[in-house]
């Protein structure tokens, strides 16, 4: 099968670079460009045999379904929750991620959010452009060394984020599925204990079942009035309603979320908030780290399309 | 019962510690009392209508020390109206507005901040730099606008993973940062006044060389008369059009205008400054850029390094009066002149 004939479907735009290297490799199918998908998808059924989605949009089991040649999906992000896996293994359809080459990009994230929240340089920034440091102090902020730090999920980037945390000697604490023993952190078996016991709280756990919601009303008050919820994991993984009227209601110290439960679209009772800071999505959002995970993607379809073994499978 | 007024030592004879012609930074977040102790008493020269020398010359029997900040320097003029005085206590971590050089020929003893500031000038330094590279003010400001929705992605930034840092200075705070920025896969080289033999990164000899060869600068060295206007044309162009430069020590330590210069026409890719040539007043030409990060010389005031703050004065000020030794002395053998 020649590679310019293979039809590869991309969801939605993510990257420059990425569309244009699969241009050049296969025939490059824009499905956000169409207005009837379905009519869209029926005509090329029989040509699409790879799919490229990202956290937004990504196999679902409708798409799966309607492209029965479909070989290969692969996901230029390391989350895999837009992803039927279930109906991919039914059909024999192998799946990718982009795992390790984000994994600094989103701890580093996680550390600026965290700075950006207690020591608000998002609002000292706005002071300084306003003129208004002529005219008065800023206000007082937080510490961030030494301040407990509670990790909700140890794997890649957990592991990234404890390893940055503690060069700010800050002593840390962690939730994970089962106790990791060669972990020299401390362990907490429910998330809410995690909470109590931290100042900051960071989310980094895949999304699943289980910990859709994980950040609920206990937990948030259990982090309490000087605690600070760091999302940078789903937007999911945390009760938004629940969040916004903590933050609101000064029941909840301040948060920094990078992810929401129906991206774009933000809450906008947090707009006003100087204790609160947002971000749309861009834990990986380097030049770098993008390239890096594009180049991942095509390799990933290439090693397929020879009938080599996959680099990232998602397991 | 005759009236005590601040000319005459209080009758139970406690010892007065001078404040100059501006309060410190504290009293304006606190009050006037942050620094009370039952050891001493503060005359406040910033509360008489009495120009300064007047009003140096009026209490100058009774003034052994002075509480001094960075606003109110302690100049050899001052220090010469006061013969009894015997220690400056500063709440800066910087010295330059102390006149060192007389107070050593006096035997004025200094007591400073010690390392207190350390960990949050550290943590500023790091701050200022994840925002400059991830543009994590200009993004927040971008979703509170309601601009996500209809503008898409966000332009991306750059990676901090990686990144050659050259710091300026490797006193506590540049330990305490180069500490940090390591655990985030950066390498650490640096140039000081002298080459330090425990010290793993490489040193060079010059900043320019040190320019040449990272993609961050972080400047965290004093202010003295050889690092004014240290940071030149001749060091911004080593670092080059993808380099970043953090500044928390001293704003006159870079050429403001070169800087200047140098964002507006990309010459360099950003800046992080928490200091200025001419504080309060903020070149206007970095308000249009989002590829700087300013912050009002904060770099320090959290409420817990304030905290630490009002026990090392007080307990300097209380050891002084009972001749006890310093808790954070400052060795005027070694200190390089800067004459303001």
């Amino acid at each position: 099968m020649e590679s310019n004939n293979i039809g590869v479907l991309m969801t939605c735009p993510m990257n420059s670079h990425l569309e244009q290297e699969l241009e050049k490799r296969f025939k490059l199918l824009r499905l956000w460009t169409v207005r009837d998908r379905s009519k869209f998808l029926a005509a090329h059924r029989n040509s699409i045999h790879a799919d490229v989605g990202n956290c937004s949009v990504c196999a679902n089991a409708e798409l799966i379904e309607a492209l029965p040649k479909l070989e290969i999906v692969a996901s230029f992000s390391v989350g895999f929750d837009k992803i039927d896996l279930a109906k991919s293994k039914e059909k024999g359809i192998g799946v990718t991620h982009t795992p390790d080459v984000l994994t600094d990009d989103v701890a580093d994230m996680a550390i600026g959010l965290i700075l950006m929240v207690l020591r608000k340089f998002c609002e000292s920034d706005r002071f300084v452009r306003s003129g208004k440091w002529k005219k008065g102090t800023f206000m007082l902020t937080t510490k961030f060394t030494g301040k407990r730090v509670g990790i909700i999920g140890l794997g890649r980037v957990g592991m990234a984020v404890a390893k940055r945390v503690e060069a700010f000697s800050c002593p840390i604490g962690y939730y994970s599925r089962t106790e990791k023993p060669e972990i020299k952190y401390k362990y907490y078996s429910s998330v809410v204990k995690l909470a109590a016991n931290s100042d900051i709280l960071v989310v980094i756990c895949p999304l699943t079942e289980e910990t859709r919601h994980i950040i609920n009303r206990e937990v948030i008050d259990a982090l309490g009035p000087k605690g600070v919820l760091i999302n940078i994991g789903r937007g999911l993984h945390v009760d938004e309603p629940e969040l916004v009227s903590a933050l609101v209601e000064g029941r909840l110290g301040g948060a920094g979320l990078d992810v929401f439960e129906h991206e774009p679209e933000v809450p906008e009772e947090l707009f006003g908030l100087d204790n609160v800071v947002l971000l749309p999505h861009v834990g990986s959002g380097t030049v770098e780290t993008r390239r890096d995970m594009a180049d991942l993607v095509i390799a990933n379809l290439e090693v397929h399309f020879l009938k080599r073994p996959l680099l990232t499978p998602v397991v | 019962m005759a009236v005590e007024s601040q000319s005459h030592p209080s009758q139970n004879h406690l010892p007065y510690v001078l404040i100059l012609n501006k309060p410190p930074p504290a009293f304006l977040i606190f009050g006037d009392h942050f620094y009370n102790s039952p050891k001493f008493h503060f005359l406040k020269a910033y509360e008489s209508p009495l120009p300064l020398p007047q009003f140096l010359l009026a209490h100058a029997q009774s003034v052994r020390a002075i509480l001094s900040s960075g606003s109110a320097p302690v100049t050899a003029d001052t220090i010469r109206l006061l013969p009894h005085l015997r220690l400056v206590v500063t709440t800066s971590q910087g010295l330059n507005h102390i006149d060192l050089a007389e107070c050593r020929r006096r035997g004025i003893a200094v007591a400073g901040a010690g390392n207190i500031y350390s960990p949050d000038c550290a943590d500023s330094v790091v701050g200022l730099l994840i925002d400059v590279l991830r543009k994590i003010s200009a993004a927040n400001c971008f979703v509170k606008q309601g601009l996500w929705p209809s503008q898409g992605d966000y332009p991306l930034g750059f990676k901090l993973g990686g990144k050659r840092v050259g710091i300026v200075g490797l006193g506590s705070i540049g330990s305490e940062v180069a500490k940090r920025l390591e655990a985030f896969g950066c390498s650490i080289s640096y140039n000081s006044r002298n080459k330090k033999p425990l010290v793993p990164y490489p040193f060079y000899p010059n900043v320019v060389e040190l320019a040449a060869n990272c993609d961050v600068l972080v400047i965290s060295c004093a202010l003295t008369d050889e690092t004014h206007h240290l940071i030149n044309k001749e060091v911004l162009s080593a670092l080059g059009k993808d380099g970043v430069i953090v500044n928390i020590a001293r704003g006159s330590i870079i050429d403001e205008k070169e800087l200047v210069r140098c964002l507006v026409e990309g010459e360099i890719r950003g800046a992080g400054l928490d200091v200025f040539e001419h504080e309060p007043d903020v070149p206007v030409e970095l308000f249009a850029l989002d590829n700087v990060v300013m912050s009002p010389h904060n770099a320090v005031f959290t409420r817990e390094s304030l905290e630490e703050l009002r026990k090392i004065v007080v307990g300097n000020l209380e050891a002084f009066f009972a001749n006890e030794p310093l808790l954070t002395p400052v060795c005027l053998d070694d200190q390089p002149h800067f004459s303001g």
